[in-house]
């Protein structure tokens, strides 16, 4: 296949729904060839590898794996996340804190590890190395009431990690880029624990309120900026916060007290 | 009148650093302090120094039930729990390839999990109590990213935004209590004492760390003790889910 991405290779976690899925098809409608790495397996496009992020071993044999078949990675989504149980500062045990912390934050640094690992690979030798890492925060991020408050923690770990991986790989003049994405509202399985509390359209209704431009986002209106982050048209973008979240945090919020993950 | 009179402020890392600092200047402003710490010694020799207004718990940031045991040491001493400052915390030098998981772990637990636990333990006695203040110390590296400070970074954008969101649900529950992170610079703390011996090209540590700041020198724990002061007292009663940057103009 050509295309924009022909010849490169992406990992994309948490590709079997959701962002993940959208942005795995938008990778490989573009040439990528794509591996879609979950929990659950996937019936989109790209190779499925079985995988979990918050294990170590999990990432060195699914990097091994990639590299003895595609040979090389240039692009890692560290999309997979969990919304978590909903829970408040007072509520949340310690269990749960690190059940969302070992998907979302480590799960993530981990997948920032081991993309460079690959990525070094990419290219003859390390100063010709480059690849293209995009990590999925949130909105939750950037604001305190966008989430559980495990959720809301994690995010922002990712936000600053974010930009340490993006300074060190400068640094390091390895090539390697990496940007986290904070998404607003958008219509994932994610939902599906307020879709059963109020019911799918009432749900929406209040989800869609909390985002001026007036609906929840598309998985495929996120997979547009995953893609344009992991390509060279973002070549100068490096430790940036890309918001798309149809401009839920960019005025004075209207508080529902409901909180979107 | 005092800033803090009559009131009750538990703090983690209390027997050094920023902590001490602040539990000096609460004692000094009419409040009383409890020195939260691992470091027994330390901490009693300061509660000693501080008089019948401070006394010593031991805590271990990490564990529930020590968290526990402090906010229980904290009501049988003063009565009453109206202040939290979160200052426990460890910086260590990491990046992304050589960062093993136990101590990204070991970081974030102690910076991330244990500023978690110090808010979920202190915020039912601080209601009852009639309310309060939390504060939690973040980093510039909550606001910016350094390449060799990775698990720091992370565990810093944690506090960041868990702040927030601890602001907003005492806000939502109308419980009295307002929530902050504090940002500082490089301090001259014990947490950075190893940095200031380490030359970077033809400069100690010292002066590389000094010339980072616009101000052309390192903070005193004392400067961000008087912000947190502020933010302890009634003067900051309007502001809650916020970050104050206390840091020589470094992200300026």
């Amino acid at each position: 296949m050509t295309g924009e991405f022909s010849g490169l290779v992406a990992i994309v976690t948490g590709g079997a729904s959701g962002i993940g899925a959208a942005s795995a098809a938008l990778l490989a409608a573009h040439g990528a060839t794509v591996i879609v790495a979950d929990t659950q397996e996937s019936k989109g496009v790209g190779r499925f590898v079985q995988h979990d992020v918050a294990s170590e071993e999990a990432w060195k044999s699914l990097l091994a794996d990639v590299l003895a078949r595609e040979g090389r990675l240039d692009i890692m989504v560290n999309n997979a996340g969990i919304s978590g149980r909903p829970g408040t500062i007072e509520t949340t045990t310690v269990e749960e804190w690190r059940r969302v912390h070992s998907v979302n934050a480590d799960g993530v640094f981990l997948g920032c590890k081991y993309a460079i690992e690959g990525m070094k690979h990419t290219g003859p030798n390390k100063a010709q190395s480059k690849g293209s890492i995009v990590n999925v925060s949130s909105v939750a991020g950037l604001i305190g009431s966008a989430g559980p408050t495990a959720y809301t923690a994690s995010k922002g770990a990712v936000r600053l990690l974010s930009k340490s991986v993006a300074l060190y790989c400068a640094e390091k003049k390895y090539g390697i880029r990496c940007n986290s994405v904070h998404p607003g509202g958008v219509d994932t399985a994610i939902f599906n624990p307020l879709w059963q509390m109020v019911g799918r359209e009432q749900g929406k209704a209040m989800i869609d309120a909390v985002h001026p431009i007036g609906h929840m986002g598309e998985p495929a209106e996120l997979g547009e900026v995953v893609l344009w982050l992991a390509s060279d048209r973002s070549s100068f973008v490096t430790g940036a916060e890309i918001v798309a979240d149809g401009g839920m945090t960019t005025g004075l919020m209207r508080r529902t007290g409901f909180a979107a993950p | 009148m005092p800033r803090l009179e009559n009131k009750t402020v538990l703090i983690s890392g209390g027997a050094s650093g920023i902590g001490a600092a602040t539990a000096r200047q609460v004692v000094q402003e009419g409040g009383r302090a409890v020195l939260a710490d691992r470091d027994a010694e330390a901490g009693k020799g300061l509660a000693a120094e501080l008089g019948d207004q401070a006394v010593f718990t031991p805590l271990e940031v990490t564990d529930e039930a020590s968290w526990q045991a402090a906010v229980a040491a904290s009501l049988e001493a003063f009565g009453a729990l109206h202040g939290l400052l979160n200052a426990a915390g460890v910086g260590a030098p990491s990046d992304i390839e050589t960062c093993t998981v136990e101590e990204w772990r070991r970081v974030n637990d102690i910076n991330s999990l244990g500023t978690f636990l110090g808010c979920k333990s202190a915020i039912a006695a601080m209601r009852r109590s009639g309310g309060g203040s939390i504060v939690n110390i973040s980093s510039v590296l909550g606001l910016r990213g350094a390449a060799h400070a990775m698990a720091y970074n992370a565990s810093k954008g944690a506090v960041r935004s868990l702040t927030k969101n601890v602001a907003m649900h005492c806000a939502l529950t109308k419980s009295n209590i307002r929530c902050n992170s504090v940002h500082p610079g490089y301090i001259d703390t014990p947490m950075i004492a190893p940095r200031l011996d380490a030359a970077v090209g033809n400069m100690s540590g010292r002066q590389w760390l000094e010339a980072l700041h616009p101000l052309g020198r390192l903070g005193k724990a004392e400067e961000v003790a008087s912000m947190i002061v502020f933010l302890l007292s009634d003067e900051s009663t309007f502001s809650t889910g916020s970050e104050f940057v206390c840091d020589g103009g470094l992200t300026a």
